[in-house]
């Protein structure tokens, strides 16, 4: 009897390691391939370095304006995930709170909305934004996803709202609160945990992102994917190099994942569930 | 009074954010679809042609040659993906002492954009597997996959399979530990085996993850581009493309913003047809508790 479920959890563990080395392969051959001269890539990619050179971060570093496109990857999503979180909120606060015709079908456009593909869209949006992107194409790309981004947010805090008792809003406004001030101070400190899956969720896809971007953006102001992809075309030759730019592409969003691994996983389980 | 304080709320809390939306989402969506029925050429519009747009994009061959690649992408990566997000679920909610180390290493590629993976398997495809295969003379990677329209699809979705399943792992997981441990330890006193429990008590109990999942995964699919264009580019000769980079290169590259778009509400209407039938055969299995 005892037996059975030993062999089951060996072969399981077996199994999980051999994909588990499959799955961080690919980085590993890019990681090692970014030490090496190009004549040592050509002859064994897989080989290990015989001699470490950093040359190719250096060229890399340089090449892909890294710390540019960082900073703008960096400020594009920091504001963007910001005014989803305040927008979202609130509009999430009205409609569960309001219980009227309107707010009903406001929510039932808001779900119905998050079926369309950007690709549907991205023509005449194209056509008709395109005074705003070149005034300030930041700006734009920001504005865009606030757009992009409110109808599962707004889903995701609607549900939770929903869940907390209407007396304490009820209590606020007996001690002379106004809606605002009951709503900042009170409701929204409480929507914690949903507020961290709302950032997370925004924050992976803004920083991931590369179509719209690519539609908007100008040289000066490329995120980190534009700026690798565009990278990686014009050096791919040069594969030392082409590899360091990929490594410095993953770097910042894993160390963001390992610091916040919790919230992470909780983040995403929340948000696909609903 | 109350009439003025709610409109007050409703000009506070939600006017800027409904605006928003509205600008960016309802009016490029109102604008494309009447853009189709006129002879709109990316800069105005000055008469209306009724379906011309639709029957010129469907009597383009490469349109249907991009559905139907489109369509088996969609139908292979969903069941791919879902197998493998499965197991790594039942591996990762398994009792083994390693599951959070595995838990993390299958799901760090979905950190990462579409477009670096592309990339990253772009150089193995071509450079790393070709030149270790030349070596050790493995016929399978001789030649890169990405120069055959065959191999290339099994490229694509290779990579699919490595950049979302760990997402769909987590999905899953989450459908496993809501299953109560009760009902769990009361199959195991009748004797149920392992598999039995799984299949009998598991699946069933938790089918709402599997609605969840494969939706995701039915959406991602038609929306596929940056693993598109950043591993085969559409190549070789065009066989590898799909929906979206082909609506992009009819209306971005060849300016033909009219045809272009009326592919896009035709993208449109399939994945929206395709979601509604997934999720309403879907919801016909889970279980209401």
């Amino acid at each position: 009897m005892k037996t059975r479920p030993r062999l089951g959890k060996k072969i399981t563990f077996i199994v999980g390691t051999i994909l588990a080395f499959a799955y961080v392969f690919p980085f590993f051959l890019v990681f090692v391939n970014s030490l090496k001269l190009k004549y040592d890539i050509l002859a064994n990619p897989l080989s290990i370095p015989t001699s470490i050179t950093w040359d190719n971060f250096q060229q890399a570093l340089e090449k892909m304006n890294f710390y540019r496109s960082l900073t703008n990857s960096i400020i594009i999503t920091v504001l963007s995930v910001s005014l989803l979180i305040f927008f979202s909120s609130m509009l999430a606060y009205y409609l569960a709170r309001t219980k009227k015709k309107h707010t009903k079908y406001i929510f039932l456009i808001l779900v119905t909305s998050m079926i369309v593909p950007f690709q549907a869209l991205m023509i005449p949006f194209m056509a008709r934004f395109a005074p705003f992107v070149s005034w300030n194409n930041r700006g734009a790309l920001i504005f865009f996803y606030i757009g992009f981004g409110t109808a599962l947010s707004t889903f995701l805090y609607h549900g939770f709202i929903s869940n907390i008792p209407t007396e304490i809003d009820e209590a606020a406004s007996i001690d002379g609160a106004s809606d605002l001030t009951a709503f900042w101070k009170i409701i929204f400190p409480m929507m914690r945990p949903i507020t961290a899956t709302v950032a997370i969720i925004n924050a992976l896809w803004i920083w991931n992102d590369f179509l719209l971007p690519r539609l908007v953006l100008t040289d000066e102001s490329q995120t980190l994917p534009l700026s690798t992809y565009l990278f990686y075309g014009q050096y791919s030759i040069e594969y030392g190099q082409a590899m360091a730019g990929l490594v410095l592409a993953v770097i910042p969003i894993v160390i963001f994942y390992l610091v916040l691994q919790k919230q992470f996983i909780s983040g995403i389980s929340q948000g696909a569930v609903k | 009074m109350a009439s003025k304080r709610t409109a007050k709320k409703f000009l506070q809390f939600s006017f800027l954010p409904l605006a928003i939306f509205t600008i960016v989402l309802i009016v490029p969506f109102v604008n494309g679809v009447y853009y189709t029925f006129t002879d709109w050429d990316g800069f105005e519009a000055t008469k209306l042609v009724g379906f011309d747009n639709y029957i010129k994009s469907f009597q383009d061959p490469t349109f249907w040659a991009t559905l139907r690649f489109t369509a088996l992408f969609v139908v292979i990566s969903m069941i791919a993906v879902n197998a493998v997000a499965f197991g790594l679920a039942l591996i990762v909610t398994s009792k083994l002492r390693s599951r959070n180390i595995l838990r993390t290493f299958f799901f760090v590629p979905n950190l990462i954009g579409g477009v670096v993976l592309g990339v990253i398997w772009q150089f193995i495809f071509n450079s790393a597997l070709v030149s270790i295969a030349n070596k050790y003379d493995w016929e399978l990677f001789k030649e890169s996959w990405l120069n055959d329209t065959n191999k290339a699809f099994w490229a694509l979705i290779i990579v699919t399979v490595w950049q979302s399943s760990g997402y769909m792992m987590i999905v899953y997981i989450t459908g496993l530990i809501s299953i109560e441990q009760d009902i769990l330890e009361a199959s195991q006193i009748d004797g149920a085996s392992p598999m039995r429990t799984l299949l009998a008590i598991k699946i069933p109990l938790m089918a709402q993850a599997f609605t969840i999942a494969l939706f995701l995964t039915l959406r991602g699919g038609f929306m596929a581009y940056d693993v598109n264009l950043a591993l085969t580019g559409g190549g070789p000769f065009r066989e590898t493309e799909l929906i979206s980079m082909h609506i992009f290169q009819d209306a971005f590259a060849n300016g033909n913003f009219g045809t272009g778009q009326s592919k896009a509400v035709v993208m449109f209407i399939v994945v929206a047809l395709a979601a509604l039938v997934q999720v309403t055969v879907s919801k016909r299995y889970e279980v209401q508790r």
